[in-house]
């Protein structure tokens, strides 16, 4: 194996951030020990050493398989995933081992995913296959016997004593089918045949794949009753297909479209209408200990920490409902404060920006495609959950990307990972045939400026 | 593709900013604002977490209020220790999680609950040694034994007694019938709390919450009598100052009659004077009186002991009522009936033991006070309070003039109940009409030693008590008066 001096340097840059990280990740969890007991946990050396042990292999991988990559991808998330794991060992220290296993596998995953996709153009031929898997992803919840409901939304796959979300991964795999299928057919999805004031309208029959993912999505609302996973499902077909053409028709249709499912959905369902109510009115006496409680107490966390926090175990984040999973920023925004939420926010922007910029650099449509859509789910889902919880959008179930407690997630989330590498790390060891693909990378990033 | 994936990255920033702004808001800006929503739990943790301070009788010893560790997440309980029926609960008020403070536990929390600024360098060191902070305690001025006896004496019939040292202010006894036990409204259990606090019925008048000695008041009937005579000494006229002495007085621009207690006629001939009508209670001297002195002088008068003033106190103490003068007007037998402390005049104990204080004080009034320190956990004291004057209320010769009107009451008059062996003993009954037919209220004030008081009281037996509808100040309320000044001169 031979890693060119340029590629060096960067996979040093790459150890030099996960250093830091992993200091940081272990440091938090060393205070919530001291917050909570008084004394370093004694899972330190334990969950510590595995989980560094598991950083370090994900990082010696990339070395070997990405090795031109972005090197702030993985200390990011492990970033993320660390604070992640201090916070939920702070909330309930009996989820510490199996968040140290969704870890571990996540991170296992995230290497299987660089060894299998070598070049991420190789998705490109399973377009259908990919997508039908996606949306059996999508909708196996719904399967009789191994579909399992709850808290009322269906969004749960069991087998034994196994249990997962299966629209996580789908998430993911719709992704790849979207930047495949609309690579493909950007450019007669583009074509304008009529004009509708200042808007170019595409043909009336191409219209129809926003059609059938806007069902889909009212499928997932209405049957699975799963909010976030519909609302996130629509909303990256649309960024995509826009991202794709450059007609501004597809985003007024897809937000004109997701006006009417919204309000089917707020009509049809109590739950939708609570959350409206609840966003509204957090602080009526009426709500505030019934409907309202989980958000109210969300909001009572993040404002009794303040600037600085409580500090690490010192404050009462178990009064949050679902502090562990979705409410997990909340909890952040007691113990660390604004200091705390921000530094998690700028975290995500630093994720995300980085994505979009692996996107623009990469030399092919489909691997622009891909990344700007990887990057776009990410972005869409952490808007999502930490404006629900900050009470700046109305409350939608979702995870916190890499933070939350919950193995489907985290592992989907490091497959995502992955393939941002991967994307990012443009093509390595690609046959001779694409000897010109490096000018075209030139060529790519003078254009991009 | 790269300009719409460079446009998306942009709406992303403008959304993550608006976050970044929303986490300013809700942790900066509005963060008091939002934290201290009383259905944020944190907020009694944190006040929960405090040792708050004992709060003790004057002697010291008797605790009426303290905190035990509980071992829960709420780490204090606050506990009223002295028996309910004692009456302490309109004392210390509450601590409730749920319905709050009242009383001392309200207007002192800032000491028991260490958050005062004196108690601060305490709270650091607490603080930084990772102790419970501790709240400072009170020393209160109330005698637990002189508080037994008032207690006993009212016994179960609805109403109040106060006794005060008229040379301090002090207050030496405050009881109120019905009364309540603050222990279950303090309790953790919030359903406990809940269905206490509704059988209490709050905001009900006839609640055991009110206190009658200090939340309301009452027709003080005869007992507002001395009020009338101290305005006409100060206007000039003694106590031989001399009036028609008829059975019944015919009110001006009326069909009704003003008729004496009894309904016959005071005994002294045609005329009587001031002394004599005051020592039998004439009600038709005092309503020629009143109409004699005019509503400027009357009501002048009550203002000086402190009718329709503030008269600061350590818990919500209402304030009594009398009408402006320029209300007398065009209504002279109003004028007539106040002076008997009919009519239009509402007052309590509280307030008519501190009249009755100023008169055998030389006309001075004192601002009555329950607390006389407040005492750090070590127990070095951080503030003492010493007496405060309200004002002069009369000229101290017709303040003596007066109290010799009121020895006559109970040497002599309508008073006899009240006598101690040994001691002179000044006072004045009351038995207030309420409406027709109903029983009236049964008023004592009075203090003694008269030439050099050292305790003033006044008691209240509401709606007849015992006694029902022939229930008289006499009767009813002078003998609890009585054996409370006993109790206090014997010790």
């Amino acid at each position: 194996m031979s890693v060119a001096a340029p590629d060096r340097a960067r996979r040093n840059t790459e150890l030099a951030l996960l250093i830091l990280a992993i200091l940081l990740a272990v440091g938090a969890y060393a205070l919530v020990g001291l917050g909570l007991e008084g004394k370093v946990p004694v899972g330190l050396a334990g969950y510590g050493m595995l989980l560094v042990g598991g950083y370090v292999f994900a990082h010696l991988v990339v070395r070997w398989l990405a090795p031109q990559a972005d090197p702030v991808f993985l200390p990011t998330a492990v970033l993320l995933a660390g604070l992640g794991f201090a916070i939920i060992y702070r909330l309930d220290p009996g989820l510490a081992g199996a968040q140290t296993l969704w870890l571990l596998l996540g991170l296992g995953l995230f290497a299987l995913t660089l060894v299998a996709i070598r070049d991420h153009r190789q998705l490109d031929h399973f377009t259908y296959t990919i997508g039908l898997l996606g949306i059996i992803m999508l909708l196996l919840p719904l399967a009789p016997g191994i579909g399992r409901t709850v808290r009322g939304a269906r969004l749960w796959v069991g087998i034994g004593p196994l249990q997962f979300q299966p629209a996580e991964i789908g998430k993911v795999l719709l992704v790849i089918f979207l930047a495949s299928y609309l690579n493909a057919r950007k450019e007669l999805l583009a074509v304008a045949t009529r004009r509708l004031g200042p808007l170019a309208l595409p043909e009336p029959r191409h219209l129809a794949p926003l059609l059938v993912a806007w069902g889909l999505s009212l499928v997932v609302l209405f049957l699975e009753r799963d909010l976030g996973s519909s609302l996130l499902f629509f909303g990256i077909f649309v960024v995509m297909l826009w991202v794709a053409t450059g007609r501004a028709a597809y985003l007024v249709l897809g937000v004109l479209l997701f006006a009417i499912g919204a309000t089917f959905g707020y009509l049809a369902f109590d739950h939708v209408q609570d959350r409206v109510t609840v966003w509204l009115n957090v602080f009526d006496p009426r709500l505030i200990r019934d409907e309202g409680f989980q958000l109210a107490q969300s909001l009572f966390a993040m404002a009794t920490g303040g600037i600085a926090g409580t500090g690490l175990g010192e404050g009462q984040p178990g009064f949050i409902p679902d502090a562990h999973t979705d409410f997990v920023f909340a909890a952040v925004g007691e113990e660390l404060g604004l200091l705390g939420t921000i530094a998690l926010l700028l975290l995500y922007v630093l994720l995300i920006f980085r994505g979009y910029r692996a996107a623009v650099g990469s030399p092919d449509g489909f691997g622009q495609l891909l990344a700007a859509g990887l990057s776009t789910i990410l972005a869409l889902q952490t808007f999502v959950i930490i404006g629900g919880v900050t009470r700046l959008i109305p409350l939608t179930g979702i995870t916190l990307p890499f933070v939350s407690y919950g193995g489907s997630s985290l592992v989907a989330n490091m497959v995502l990972l992955a393939l941002l590498v991967r994307v990012s790390s443009g093509a390595v060891g690609r046959p001779a045939e694409d000897a010109d693909s490096t000018m075209f990378v030139r060529a790519a990033r003078e254009r991009g400026g | 593709m790269e300009r719409q994936i460079r446009r998306l990255a942009i709406a992303f920033l403008v959304l993550f900013g608006a976050i970044a702004l929303n986490l300013n808001y809700i942790q900066v800006v509005a963060a008091d604002r939002i934290a201290n929503n009383n259905a944020n739990r944190r907020l009694l943790i944190q006040e929960y977490e405090v040792d708050r301070g004992d709060i003790v009788a004057a002697d010291h010893r008797t605790v009426l209020a303290d905190s035990e560790a509980t071992g829960g997440d709420l780490k204090y309980q606050r506990r009223y220790l002295e028996d309910p029926e004692l009456g302490y609960g309109h004392i210390t008020g509450y601590h409730s999680f749920i319905f709050g403070r009242t009383e001392l536990e309200q207007s002192y929390n800032t000491y028991l609950s260490a958050r005062a600024a004196e108690l601060f360098p305490q709270r650091l060191i607490d603080q930084i040694l990772g102790r419970d902070e501790e709240g400072a305690g009170l020393v209160l001025t109330i005698d637990p034994e002189l508080q037994r006896i008032a207690a006993e004496g009212l016994g179960g019939q609805e109403g109040a007694v106060a006794a005060i040292d008229p040379r301090t202010g002090a207050v030496l006894a405050l009881v109120s019938n019905p009364t309540y036990d603050p222990n279950p409204l303090a309790s953790h259990d919030p359903d406990e709390v809940r269905t206490t606090y509704r059988q209490l019925r709050p905001r009900q008048p006839d609640s055991p919450l009110v206190s009658r000695a200090t939340d309301t008041f009452f027709p003080p009937g005869s007992s507002f009598k001395i009020v009338t005579a101290a305005a006409a000494l100060e206007s000039g006229r003694g106590p031989d100052f001399t009036l028609p002495n008829p059975p019944s007085l015919d009110l001006p621009q009326t069909t009704e009659n003003l008729d004496n207690f009894g309904g016959g006629q005071c005994s002294g001939g045609s005329q009587i004077d001031m002394a004599s009508a005051l020592q039998q209670s004439c009600n038709v001297y005092f309503a020629q009186l009143a109409m004699e002195i005019g509503a400027d002088t009357l009501v002048e008068q009550a203002r000086r002991f402190g009718f329709s003033e503030d008269i600061p106190f350590d818990i919500p103490f209402v304030e009594s009522e009398i009408p402006d003068p320029g209300a007398f007007e065009l209504d002279i037998p109003a004028l007539a009936q106040s002076g008997i402390g009919q009519r239009d005049v509402r007052t309590n104990v509280l307030h008519m033991a501190l009249i009755g204080g100023a008169i055998g004080n030389g006309g001075v009034m004192m601002v009555p006070r329950l607390v006389s320190e407040i005492r750090d956990p070590d127990g070095r004291i951080l503030r003492s309070f010493t007496r405060e004057e309200f004002g002069a209320t009369m000229r101290p010769e017709n303040a003596r003039a007066l109290t010799e009107m009121m020895v006559s009451v109970v040497e002599a008059g309508t008073g006899t109940a009240a006598q101690i062996p040994g001691v002179r003993v000044a006072g004045k009954t009351g038995t207030a009409q309420t409406a027709v037919g109903a029983a009236p209220h049964a008023w004592f004030v009075a203090f003694a030693p008269a030439e050099a008081p050292e305790i003033a009281v006044a008691v209240v037996i509401l709606n007849g008590g015992d006694l029902g509808s022939e229930a008289t100040g006499g009767e009813a309320s002078a003998p609890i008066a009585q054996t409370v000044m006993e109790a206090a001169l014997g010790g």
